[in-house]
């Protein structure tokens, strides 16, 4: 199979980038590392009529701590992700598990993130941990948090014209840990229920902070805000955790497809709920 | 559009339309056929190939993208004193049956080798996970990669 | 295992021959056939029905005619003005080629383009305009046999309702018998999925018909290029002497490439028609959902047992989905193939087998995948009743086993449907893997897990292969007898070239064919040249499934081989000035018994061949065979599983997995051995995630590889083999075939531990693949 033709502009530059979109409009498309848009492409269900490829643009491709946040460059590849040391927990136990070691050496935590798969990984890590996306548009530069960012199955809050330039998550200041339990039915396949889990300890051992998101049992991305309201004040406890997995479980709308019945998907977040915030808690304590 | 993509160690420039995936490029316009195709869906990694070191699916990959990078294929394994250690170790073990994956499971192993000296079972198992066999069950092709390793690390360790 | 007679520099039968093709296949100068680039090739690309069954009311092909670089579209009417808009199939059926009345599943084929380019061919395909009308699909044998279900095949003469066919064997009467008299009657209905070989290399032509002599070279990704060329000439009227077909490296075919599909018949027709070769190369998901499926059986199989755990009979009704046409790839007088080699590896007097088939709105093929005719589904129902009434008598499945085998002793055996075993043991083979297992202390873990609310399971399967096909009293495809040959010529400095009728797609033919006229003549193996694939140089032969390349091809190797070292002798007693009668040959040195001083070697003789004969003989060292085996092979293994169920979410993992074979001779023990490694792992993947399904409309779920799911080397469980060797009697060398072996054995070993993991439950069946919602609720229900 054969994408059908296309421009192609090679950005040098993020304003260039951005004029070049504004040319093409709503037949462009950015390319990063095309690992979802040219299989799109290939099977002819996305036709875009100018692609602007990002990738010689310089210094988007740095992760890196700085004020108290991760930053992820437009160009840093899932697996310069699961390479880095300045990742931490939801977000370094990702990474390994985010389609296979040779799509990662390509495709872009960003371009993730703009995508807006429902089944895609990072977006639950980051309604999880937190994180503010930096999208780059005619008018400048903008941060837009993450929760207001996903918008739907394939769909975010991004304009017409922005590019997703970067990523700032807040690392934690005190104790903390984090999962991404992920159930997929081989390496390579999108998740078929995964469960993204962050929580921040205080001096008491209590639970300061608490992040818990769900992939591919919704239409978009789901954070369990009453889980976490749930969680936050409480000491860590397997009663606790049974009950934000209720919590979660109540939250999960799928859908009876091949992966499995909707009253199993429900029983797996269920169960790797209460899987993710131990091992999460466990993370925490031992930090 | 005009490409320069250095394909193990020759320059290749040509005019490529911009919709060429770099596996067709490699195989139709350079002629270089041990780079095979597989599936359409990023799935099978049969068209692997290491883009500025790194093991990636060519399938996927706009010629155009491929452009001022240095590409190895199959074909480009061989060294000046003979065969690369996987290619010995892949033929030593058995690690292929029909060979059509063959090409993108060496190059996988070759890249691991240079990052990991002394890969474990799970290690590179984990490695070759984006490619699929249907002959072997992956068993000798996880032997030889790690025979390859290990007869690396000796022959450094003795030099 | 015997030991090799043979030193290892000649490379005989036992040897561990490092393989020849690996030369070219590790350095990428491998020829497959989309490797293939004849000057002024075209490039073809079909256009597939979006619909499972829709009338076909008009096709509009002006717009991608227009397109710059399109040279012709190929349509149903076209095609047929030639006479070639419908083709048989393999099973005495007929099927379209392009679509003329209507579509019958999604996939089919409906128009072709033939362009200069194969990305153009692609983009020519979206400016085809083709106006159906639905009709309502039928997805299911079930719902295709009611009455009143629409007739999927209208254009079919006779044809009023939706059977494709009715089978039936053993003996009723005495089947009903053994049930009279049994204390239980246990039984198991279950479906064997729809499930596809899928070769990593998909299928693929480069026909090349010179308009001028009439000539054909047709490159052709074929498992048995010889049967494709006489069907080539049957179907097209093309002499068969003008037909040439090449088949080049294959990239696995597993069953996948033993039919003719209209894609062939096409770009064949197109390269005539044009004057230049005509390449098409099947993207993945035209071979998901158009190319031969395999299984998809629905099964009820029922076992008269005793409470002492006797098997007194067996009876089985089965139903097979075959989709649109009836294209099984089979021999001709078996209608559900060899599946009524079910009664196992088990003594019982009485079986009744009962099959039919049904048309359904679905892609056609059962083939057989990595199997001998529909034999995986035969072990998988018997193998799995076994365990079901071991825990109905509450005994164990191993005893339970060991209680009804046919002893060594019986053999040869006539099973209740009439196969004669040739050879076994199968109690020393499953006694021997349960011992490697160590079984008795697994039994106790098991338990104890339990006690702790953790679900261990150990899962037996015992399997019995009918193999290498076949006697030419049973045995032929479209009319042609299975047979296979060999063509060997010795050249005067010794070395040997030998010519095949088989052919491999990754099993390693030029080495292990070597090393049985290495075993024979003593020519080293490297010195002995294998060629294969090409018509127009290799002898006649039914090609290379149903692992029927050792048993048949192998055979001829073995004898053709003979033939050469008989008439070797009568020259080295030329040399030697004895007589015939007292020379011995032994690794390639011919003595005079007696002498062993006085000898010449097999490079001396082979020189004398063309130089120096006794008197009156004919110049030259070569002969060819045809090889008609005397009975089919049985090979047998005893495999066992050990897995671990997570109770919470219904994921299973393989803990351990031991897989004793017994093929008999091994040629090639690393070959062999690499066999059943990708065999196990097919044989997981089919227990575990790798099927094809539809939904209500007739959709294919399963068109690529992210829905098709191929296990990677991160989910294939590691595998501990063992071997115990009983040659076959009849075979000249012993040995069995392999190659299907632990695809056929292993998924019931793999679904019984699952079963076994919750068999105190009161769980006996979860269909395959064993998803893992399908065993959560399995436990759910049950507890």
């Amino acid at each position: 199979m054969f994408p059908s033709r296309f421009d192609l502009v090679v950005a040098q530059t993020v304003a260039e980038a951005v004029e070049a979109k504004v040319d093409a409009g709503e037949g462009g498309r950015f390319l990063a590392g095309g690992q979802s848009l040219i299989p799109m492409m290939k099977m002819r269900v996305a036709f875009p009529e100018t692609l602007i490829d990002i990738n010689r643009i310089g210094g988007l491709d740095a992760i890196e701590r700085s004020n108290g946040h991760l930053q992820v460059g437009a160009l840093v590849r899932h697996a310069d992700v699961v390479a880095s040391d300045s990742t931490f927990g939801a977000i370094a136990a990702a990474a390994p598990w985010v389609a296979d070691p040779l799509v990662r050496n390509r495709g872009t935590m960003c371009g993730s993130v703009a995508h807006c798969d429902p089944e895609g990984d990072w977006n639950s890590v980051l309604l999880a941990t937190g994180a503010e996306v930096i999208a780059h548009g005619p008018g400048g530069e903008r941060s837009i948090s993450i929760a207001d960012f996903v918008d739907g199955a394939f769909t975010s809050t991004l304009g017409e014209d922005e590019l997703v330039v970067g990523l700032r998550i807040p690392v934690p200041s005190g104790r903390s840990g984090g999962a991404y339990l992920k159930l997929e039915r081989k390496i390579g396949d999108y998740a078929t229920v995964a469960v993204a889990s962050h929580l921040e300890l205080d001096d008491s051992g209590g639970i300061s902070t608490a992040g818990l998101a769900l992939t591919s049992v919704n239409p978009i991305n789901t954070k369990v805000a009453d889980a976490e309201a749930l969680l936050v004040g409480q000491q860590p406890s397997d009663e606790l955790f049974a009950e934000a997995a209720e919590l979660a479980a109540a939250a999960a709308e799928p859908r009876d497809d091949v992966r499995g019945t909707a009253a199993w998907k429900r029983q797996v977040v269920r169960t790797y709920t209460k899987r993710g915030l131990a091992a999460a808690a466990q993370q925490a304590e031992g930090s | 559009m005009e490409v320069n993509i250095t394909i193990n160690g020759s320059e290749h420039a040509s005019d490529v339309e911009p919709r060429t995936l770099l596996v067709d490029h490699i195989r139709r316009t350079v002629g270089l056929t041990g780079t095979h195709v597989g599936c359409d869906t990023t799935s099978c990694g049969a068209c692997t190939v290491l883009m500025d070191g790194k093991p990636v699916k060519a399938c996927t990959v706009l010629a155009a993208q491929a452009d001022g990078s240095e590409v190895t294929t199959v074909e480009g394994l061989k060294g000046a004193d003979g065969l690369h250690p996987v290619q010995q170790a892949f033929t030593d073990d058995h690690g292929l049956q029909c060979g059509f994956c063959t090409p993108g499971m060496m190059l996988v192993g070759a890249s691991l080798i240079a990052e990991n000296p002394d890969p474990s079972d799970d290690d590179v198992r984990w490695a070759i996970s984006g490619n699929l066999c249907r002959c072997t069950g992956y068993i000798n092709i996880v032997k030889a990669i790690r025979t390859a390793a290990a007869r690396v690390a000796e022959s450094s360790n003795g030099s | 295992m015997a030991a090799p007679t043979t030193p290892a520099e000649i490379g005989g039968i036992g040897h561990s021959v490092q393989r020849k093709e690996d030369a070219r296949l590790i350095e990428g100068q491998g020829n497959f056939l989309d490797d293939i680039d004849l000057p002024s090739t075209l490039h073809m690309a079909i256009l597939r029905s979006p619909l499972a069954h829709a009338r076909i009311n008009g096709i509009d092909s002006e717009a991608a005619m227009a397109l710059d670089g399109v040279l012709a579209v190929v349509t149903g009417d076209l095609m047929d003005q030639h006479g070639l808009a419908w083709m048989p199939t393999l099973s005495g059926d007929t099927q379209a080629v392009l679509a003329t009345d209507k579509v019958r599943y999604q996939g089919q084929e409906v128009a072709a383009v033939i362009a200069t380019d194969p990305y153009i061919a692609t983009d020519a395909l979206e400016l085809i305009e083709v106006d159906y009308e639905d009709l309502p699909p039928i997805t299911t044998p079930q719902q295709s046999l009611e009455e009143g279900a629409a007739l999927i095949r209208d254009e079919k003469e006779g044809q009023t309702d939706n059977l494709a066919y009715t089978w039936e064997t053993g003996d009723k009467g005495a089947t009903e018998e053994a049930f009279a008299q049994a204390d239980r009657v246990v039984t198991l209905e279950t479906h064997y999925p729809r499930s596809h070989p899928a070769p990593l290399e998909t299928c693929g032509i480069v026909a090349d018909v010179n308009s001028v002599t009439g000539q054909a070279t047709i490159y052709m990704t074929s498992q048995a290029p010889h049967a494709h060329r006489t069907l080539f000439a049957m179907v097209a009227g093309l002499p068969e002497q003008n037909i040439r077909i090449v088949s080049p490296d294959i990239g696995g075919g597993f069953g996948n490439k033993v039919p003719i599909y209209p894609g062939y018949v096409v770009a064949t027709a197109a390269s005539l028609l044009i004057g230049q070769p005509v390449k098409w190369v099947e993207s993945r998901t035209e071979n998901l959902i158009s190319t031969g499926f395999a299984r998809d059986y629905y099964m009820k199989g029922e076992l008269a047992v005793t409470d002492e755990g006797r098997i007194l009979g067996l009876r089985v009704n089965m139903l097979s989905d075959q989709g649109a046409f009836y294209s099984d790839a089979q021999p001709t007088q078996f209608r559900a193939g060899l599946f009524h080699v079910v009664t196992g590896s088990y003594d019982f007097p009485a079986a009744h087998i009962d099959c039919k088939g049904a048309f359904t709105n679905k892609a056609p093929g059962g083939v057989a995948y990595r199997c001998s005719f529909r034999i995986t589904e035969a072990s998988y129902l018997i193998e799995r009743l076994v365990q079901n009434a071991a825990y109905e008598v509450g005994i164990d499945p191993a005893e339970m086993r060991l209680r009804n085998f046919i002893q060594p002793e019986q053999f040869p055996y006539e099973t209740a449907t009439g196969f004669v075993y040739d050879s076994g043991d199968y109690p020393t083979a499953l006694r021997t893997a349960l011992d490697e297992v160590g079984y008795e202390d697994l039994r106790r873990e098991q338990a104890e897990a339990r006690a702790e609310g953790r679900l261990i399971g150990i899962g037996i399967a015992h399997f019995t292969e009918a193999v290498g096909a076949g006697p030419s009293r049973t045995y032929d495809i479209a009319g042609l007898k299975m047979i296979d040959s060999a063509e060997l010529r010795v050249h005067p400095t010794g070395k040997a070239i030998l010519k095949l009728g088989v052919k491999t797609q990754g099993q390693g033919h030029e080495t292990t064919f070597a090393q049985i006229v290495a075993e024979v003549l003593g020519i080293p193996a490297i010195d002995i040249k294998v060629e294969h694939g090409d018509t127009d140089h290799t002898p006649y032969g039914l090609g290379t499934y149903a692992s029927r390349s050792t048993p048949v091809g192998g055979a001829a190797t073995a004898v053709v081989a003979r033939k050469l070292a008989d008439k070797s002798k009568k020259i080295a007693a030329h040399l030697l000035e004895a007589a015939d009668e007292d020379i011995e040959l032994a690794s390639g040195v011919f003595s005079v018994a007696g002498s062993p001083d006085r000898s010449v070697t097999i490079q001396d003789v082979a020189l004398a061949a063309y130089t120096n004969l006794p008197e009156g003989m004919e110049y030259g060292l070569e002969d060819v065979t045809y090889y008609d085996p005397p009975n089919l092979t049985y090979p047998y293994g005893s495999y066992i599983v050990v897995v671990e169920v997570d109770p919470d979410t219904g994921v299973w993992q393989v803990q351990r997995m031991v897989a004793l074979d017994d093929c008999g001779v091994r040629i090639n023990p690393m070959i062999v051995e690499g066999q059943i490694c990708g065999g196990l792992t097919e044989g997981f993947a089919m227990s575990a995630m790798q099927w094809i399904t539809f939904d209500e409309d007739g959709n294919c779920i399963g068109a690529n590889f992210m829905d098709y799911l191929v296990p990677t080397a991160w989910e294939t469980p590691k595998f501990e083999l063992l071997a115990t060797e009983v040659p076959s009697p009849h075979h000249p060398i012993g040995a069995k075939g392999v190659g299907e072996s632990a695809t056929v054995g292993s998924p019931a070993a793999f679904v019984n531990a699952v079963i076994d993991a919750v068999a105190h439950l009161g769980v006996r069946n979860i269909d395959m693949p064993v998803l893992p919602d399908r065993v959560w609720a399995a436990i759910d229900e049950a507890s």
